[in-house]
């Protein structure tokens, strides 16, 4: 059991990271970009009517749950009117009341949508239908018609869309041409099809929906048909028989009652405008979580303050330098001064960037080696030379950033970031290799921990994985993972391959 | 393929040749066999030489322990009585560092290895330094101790540099399975380590004879200062030294342990340290891997009751014998019987 603890923690870890992150971008859609834009729909509904005296109640149908966007916000705009919104099926109903309207009146519904692709979830079936009361000819017709298109189709939804194209393209005395009337429309139609289908007992519905096209201030609403196949309600052009909804149309209500009634008001109308917005993707993920029923997003990073968001931004990136020194020591072999200390040089790095990083640092610490050499001297006790190093670091680092200011190298002012008990520590430790070890040791190492921390500083200074582990935090458990992995690695270092390598000659071989 | 061309070795071919990379030893010897708790026996010297003497294993004599600042002066008067020259060391000490050796007096002064006489005043600040943590790890106060000077034996006169050579155990589950003596040269200064340019040899366990060595990691046979020959060098008391750093292991406790043993000239093989955490030079040393010697101690172990030292001692200079290695160099040419397969 316990050879396999440490393989089944690190599968553990990497399939819950990996798992809620799969979640999180496949079901909720977080963006995997840095600066991903989500599309967002304004749709304005602008009911206007003249009021004929006495209270004026207005019922407008809107949106409960689209199957195929989501509503990010919504608002009303109803001066001098109540408000109150019923659930109705699978609609809502906005009702404005007012006692006393006077002149024209406008009442405004605007909804922001996000589309979340097609919502194929399932829905009970409603049972067989009642079979129409046809009159002759139209019961012959129907008849004739229906037992003509289920010969040519193999389900219910084939069925429907056959008959959709039937009508559609109806010869003059055909049995469909019978259904066809001259005033024809899109409502109508669905109408009539709805009929038809009942004769076949095929359960259908009247579905009214917005073609969002961007810039339109009057777009008609649309009916759709929709026919249900004992799993779920699938769509269907009544014009031209295709199935599902083209990604531009959003249904906006079920049914065949009226989209607005109005009482004690005449010349009421709707009107719809659609314009196209596109928002920062988090930002959009982050509302569109709102409205769904997940807990995950209440906990995660977004939704802290600002500034902690942005310290969060840089930690997060910790664990993944951390990894890198991990690699790099344990599977490469590179030696540095300090675990840890590359990482922290290359967080500073981030805010002077890579080369006035380098030359900085560089910069200093050889400075600081000159004076500690010159410490040496003085034969001064530990603590005491350690503080004397970080003071002299500090005036090293303050003389630079006047002098560099003077200059108009505002870049080399970030210097003030540079962790300069770090710093200090690095020199001790550098002078302690030289001493001990020579210069080339010493030197060696100096450039390893540079090389180290420029290698970090390129990883964590990466907008797209700054992004993933930031909004994707769970993504550390891989990452810990992948460290408990390295963690066991008994192989052979890249650096000793070569270290062993150059002594091949003298190697005894085995008899 | 030029010298100075980087040379890469595939990992299988090391594995074969049984070298022990880094993370293997940290994981599988170290971890696996060191517990932390001993670190302490083996990192205070004070305590390692503590514990050698009541196991009564040789260890340079100590003369006293200066512990605080105020003891400096008491002691500086005593000093004067060990004609012969002492040695003052940190008891936290890491790779050498802080060791003063005086040879004797001059008149009022001592005089240090080398020749130069000093101040006692530098003799102060010295034991001050210690005691302030100037060699210990971490910067940590330290104590130091006064210990005898040893007399180093003179085989090795002609293939040291000034410095002192050192052998270097590896002691594995109590079982001395590899060793290398460390020679100084002018380019290490004096010094035996083989990073600064030592040479390290190899020597064969069932003799005691040195192999041969490598240097800067190239094979050698003779010591770059003398031109002597390295190979074949017998070290005196080699019985005793194997038997010695086997014993190593009870005091210690600790699995995988490295024995720095120096020769001198009256009382034979003395402990001069003890390390946790050996490193792998041995290995290049030896021309050999670590890997299969330990993997044949690990089978010994089997099913086997602990058995004394000197027991072990005696086993693992049957089994790690290398008698093909320890003959002069002019012998290689010789079309001999045991010569390498190709």
């Amino acid at each position: 059991m316990k050879r396999f603890h440490l393989p089944i923690l690190i599968v553990l870890l990497s399939a819950v990271g990996l798992g809620v992150f799969a979640y999180k971008v496949s079901a909720l859609g977080m963006p995997l970009q840095p600066d991903a834009t989500a599309e967002t729909w304004q749709v304005e509904a602008r009911v206007r009517y003249q009021p004929t005296g006495g209270a004026g109640t207005v019922e407008l149908r809107i949106p409960h749950r689209l199957p195929n966007f989501s509503i990010l916000d919504e608002g009303f705009v109803s001066r001098g009117y109540g408000l109150n919104t019923v659930t109705q099926a699978e609609d809502r109903l906005a009702q404005w009341t007012t006692r006393q309207p006077r002149g024209e009146q406008v009442l405004y519904y605007r909804a922001t949508l996000y589309r979340d692709g097609n919502d194929r979830s399932e829905s009970e079936y409603p049972g067989p239908v009642a079979v129409p009361d046809w009159t002759e000819p139209f019961r012959s017709a129907a008849e004739a018609l229906i037992d003509d298109v289920r010969g040519r189709s193999s389900d219910i939804q084939s069925f429907a869309s056959v008959l959709v194209n039937d009508l559609a393209n109806a010869a003059p005395s055909s049995n469909a041409a019978v259904f066809i009337e001259s005033d024809d429309n899109r409502a109508r139609r669905t109408e009539t099809l709805i009929e038809l289908l009942a004769t076949a007992r095929i359960p259908a519905r009247q579905v009214t929906a917005l073609q969002l096209v961007d810039g339109r201030r009057d777009i008609e609403p649309q009916t759709w048909l929709e026919v249900h196949n004992t799993r779920r309600w699938v769509p269907i052009d009544p014009e031209t028989g295709e199935i599902e909804y083209p990604s531009d149309v959003a249904v906006w209500s079920h049914g065949d009652a009226p989209l607005l009634e109005v009482t004690n008001g005449e010349n009421a109308e709707v009107r719809f405008a659609v314009s196209r917005g596109v928002q920062d993707a988090l930002a959009t993920i982050q509302r569109f979580g709102d409205t769904l029923d997940t807990r995950i997003l209440d906990f995660s990073t977004l939704n802290l303050p600002l500034g902690t968001q942005n310290t969060y931004r840089v930690l997060l990136m910790v664990p993944l330098g951390a990894m890198i020194i991990v690699f790099l020591r344990n599977v490469v072999g590179v030696q540095t001064f300090g675990t840890f200390m590359p990482v922290l040089i290359a967080l500073s790095f981030r805010e002077t960037q890579l080369l006035a990083g380098i030359i900085l640092f560089t910069l200093i610490v050889s400075l600081g080696l000159a004076v500690r050499f010159y410490l040496e001297h003085l034969r001064l006790l530990l603590v005491p030379r350690l503080a004397a190093v970080v003071s002299v670091v500090i005036m090293l680092m303050l003389g630079i950033s006047v002098l560099s200011h003077q200059l108009g190298l505002e870049r080399a002012l970030a210097l003030s970031l540079f962790p300069m008990v770090i710093l200090a520590m690095t020199i001790e430790r550098m002078s302690v290799v030289w001493e001990e070890h020579g210069p080339a040791d010493a030197i060696t190492q100096g450039i390893g921990s540079l090389v180290v921390a420029a290698a970090a500083y390129g990883l964590m200074a990466n907008r797209q994985l700054e992004h993933l582990l930031f909004v994707f935090p769970e993504l550390l458990l891989v990452l810990l993972a992948v460290t408990l992995l390295i963690g066991r690695y008994t192989g052979y270092r890249l650096t000793e391959l070569f270290r062993f390598g150059r002594i091949q000659d003298a190697m005894r071989r085995p008899d | 393929m030029p010298a100075w061309l980087p040379r890469f070795v595939r990992p299988r071919v090391l594995k074969e040749q049984g070298i022990v990379g880094m993370n293997a030893r940290n994981s599988r010897y170290i971890a696996a066999w060191n517990a932390r708790r001993f670190y302490p026996r083996v990192d205070d010297k004070l305590q390692t030489k503590q514990l050698a003497l009541d196991a009564g294993l040789s260890v340079p004599d100590l003369y006293g322990v200066v512990r605080t600042h105020r003891q400096i002066r008491d002691v500086r008067r005593q000093l004067r009585d060990y004609e012969d020259g002492f040695v003052i060391k940190p008891a936290h000490g890491a790779a050498g560092d802080g060791i003063l050796v005086i040879e004797g007096w001059r008149g009022d002064r001592p005089r240090r290895a080398g020749g130069r006489a000093m101040e006692l005043s530098e003799l102060d600040d010295h034991i001050s330094n210690v005691l302030s943590g100037m060699y210990s790890l971490g910067g940590r106060p330290d104590v130091a101790m006064i210990e005898q000077r040893v007399r180093f034996s003179s085989v090795f006169d002609a293939v040291s540099h000034r410095g002192v050579p050192d052998i270097r155990t590896v002691v594995y589950r109590g079982y001395p399975v590899m060793a290398m003596m460390r020679l100084p040269t002018q380019d290490s200064d004096g010094k035996a380590n083989l990073h600064q340019g030592a040479v390290g040899t190899g020597i064969d366990l069932g003799s005691g004879r040195t192999i041969g060595g490598v240097r800067y990691n190239k094979p050698c046979r003779e010591h770059p200062d003398s031109e002597q020959s390295i190979v074949g060098l017998q070290i005196p008391g080699w019985e005793q030294l194997m038997e010695l750093a086997a014993g190593c292991f009870e005091l210690s406790q600790l699995g995988y342990l490295g024995v720095d043993v120096v020769i001198d000239a009256d009382r034979g093989p003395l402990i001069l340290e003890l390390n946790a955490r050996p490193g792998l030079a041995i290995q290049i040393a030896n021309g050999e891997g670590l890997d299969h010697r330990i993997t044949a101690v690990d089978a010994h172990m089997v099913a086997r009751e602990t058995e004394p030292s000197a027991e072990r001692a005696r086993w693992a200079a049957e089994i790690f014998a290398r008698p093909d290695a320890t003959r002069p160099a002019k012998l290689d040419s010789e079309p001999a019987a045991d010569a390498e397969p190709a």
